[in-house]
């Protein structure tokens, strides 16, 4: 490559790269910086404050726990949907993957309206056994929100490799004697592995991260992103607020760093 | 893969029609919740297009300036990004494979944590502190690495680098070459880009509820805060408002995006 082209190919990445410079890396670099003005400990408070590592494991909990259910009922859904012809499929398909441009306090007030003071569940159960049941501002009603978020995700990517497994495996294994679990277990795993391994990463990570669900239902169970709003906007405690994101943003970007490596070590053999 | 290849799945039916009333329901549930006059007394209290109106009355700035946001954010990834996709599809050297790294770290990171690095480095700034340009710098800072990858990836296509040569020889100048060959044919990709810059942007909150001030609201800000402090009823119609106003320009980008692949794409 000449000196002129490489200086024509920088020229091209200018532009973009000081925009970037100046809105994200620099400000971030700031941030990573903030803790150490109120000591060195700062950086570890989600470690050794109880308060702060107990926000830290109901995150991740939760964001585990929504992943595997959702990867279970996408994968099933999806599958189903990938197999099957019938009227109204494609609108179907179209519905279920529509909560993709929702933003998450939308779908923070759906469970509301399922599971509120007003809810529908509130109203059908005080008809039948005259007590209103609520479960939105709990766990139950973050774990369904997160749900409801992740599904469509998981939906459409399941579908797409559905529509591409190859049937042939599956008839041998048929054919030979293989039952239904067996299939599932010894062909439809293996096959789908890259799929739920890049899927699972990206849906933990938006749960890590998601605060617009958690922030509209005020759930008395505290994630990491309300606790960081909290201290910032409520105590106006920076260098904590600081430090909080920093270790919210390491599991995040860990968990999709080692799904990559996962990743491509699956390509390379 | 038209065969079903076997006749009965009872336990892949039922779980598909649960989680089908489980995203749909909701749905249904907040449009008719914003259309009926009292929701606690349900269908029977009659339909009105009174909380649409109030909703507008109140919120009705929002839908324009979310619209104004994202089509600002389209227009400002494709002038920077596009060139940058260009560099970096076609450098080799070690600092652009860290710079398409660095660029992709927004997404990883929790929007959180860029709104407070935003307000920590320019909140002093009061006239770009309270003016839409502070949201609207979020919006790009998060959505650029969707529309790089993007239109990097066919800028990769062996043929392109063909053509820019012909283009080359032929004598025409580098603006001739990228306006004139180059950008046509990686428009589809430049189309879908911008339809995923779109709909980021429009949903977007975990960033723009940090970096909002009460007279630079976007759609999902409104949201947050009729959820809050309004009747049930508001909140449902501000969500009808949405879906109204949100989902068919979301459509018509789809289409325009399928029609450009089918008529253009590779």
């Amino acid at each position: 490559m000449s000196p002129r082209q490489r200086l024509l190919l920088a020229g091209c990445a200018a532009p973009a790269g000081v925009f970037f410079l100046a809105f994200w890396l620099l400000p971030v670099l700031r941030l990573l910086a903030l803790p150490a003005e109120k000591g060195w400990g700062t950086y570890f408070v989600v470690l050794t404050d109880g308060r702060y590592m107990e926000s830290m494991l109901n995150t991740v909990l939760l964001s585990v726990a929504v992943t595997l259910a959702t990867l279970v009922i996408g994968a099933t859904v999806g599958i189903y949907l990938a197999r099957r012809s019938f009227f109204g499929k494609r609108l179907l398909l179209a519905l279920l993957t529509l909560p993709l441009s929702f933003p998450g306090v939308i779908i923070g007030f759906f469970v509301i309206l399922l599971g509120g003071r007003q809810g529908l569940v509130a109203e059908l159960s005080s008809q039948l056994f005259g007590e209103r049941i609520t479960f939105a501002y709990g766990l139950l009603g973050l774990f369904l929100a997160y749900l409801y978020f992740s599904l469509p995700r998981a939906i459409a990517t399941y579908a797409a490799a559905a529509e591409a497994m190859d049937l042939q495996l599956e008839e041998a294994a048929r054919s030979l004697g293989a039952s239904r679990l067996r299939i599932v277990r010894d062909v439809w795993l293996p096959e789908l592995a890259p799929t739920t391994v890049a899927c699972g990463a990206i849906l933990f990570a938006t749960s890590m991260g998601a605060f617009g669900t958690a922030f509209t239902l005020a759930s008395k169970f505290e994630v990491v992103p309300i606790t960081i709003y909290n201290e910032f906007t409520n105590y106006a405690n920076f260098a904590l607020a600081a430090s909080l994101s920093i270790a919210l943003g390491i599991v995040t970007w860990l968990a999709l760093f080692l799904t990559r490596q996962f990743g491509s070590g699956q390509a390379a053999r | 893969m038209r065969q079903p290849t076997h006749n009965r799945a009872p336990f892949l039916f039922a779980v598909t029609a649960l989680t089908s009333l489980f995203m749909i329901a909701p749905m249904l549930l907040s449009v008719l919740a914003g259309l009926v006059n009292n929701y606690s007394v349900g269908i029977k209290s009659g339909f009105t297009l009174r909380w649409l109106q109030e909703v507008w009355e109140v919120y009705g700035g929002t839908v324009g300036w979310s619209l104004a946001i994202a089509a600002a954010s389209v227009a400002a990834t494709a002038a920077i990004g596009v060139p940058c996709a260009y560099a970096l599809a076609r450098s080799r050297s070690r600092l652009a494979r860290a710079f398409e790294e660095l660029l992709t770290l927004p997404v990883a990171v929790p929007g959180l944590a860029t709104a407070l690095a935003l307000i920590l480095a320019y909140g002093q700034i009061a006239a770009f502190r309270q003016s839409f340009a502070f949201i609207l710098v979020g919006h790009i800072v998060f959505t650029l690495p969707f529309m790089v990858r993007t239109v990097a990836s066919a800028f990769q296509r062996n043929d392109l680098v063909a053509l820019e040569e012909a283009a080359r020889t032929l004598g025409a100048s580098f603006p001739q070459r990228f306006l004139g060959v180059l950008v046509p044919a990686v428009f589809p990709a430049i189309v879908a880009g911008a339809l995923m810059v779109f709909t980021l942007s429009v949903g977007e909150f975990n960033l723009t509820w940090m970096l909002h001030t009460p007279l630079t609201r976007t759609l999902p800000v409104g949201l947050a805060d009729s959820y809050a402090s309004m009747r049930i009823e508001i909140g449902s119609a501000y969500t009808l408002v949405f879906f109204i106003v949100i989902l068919p320009v979301l459509w018509a980008l789809q289409a325009l995006a399928q029609l450009m692949q089918k008529r253009y794409g590779t």
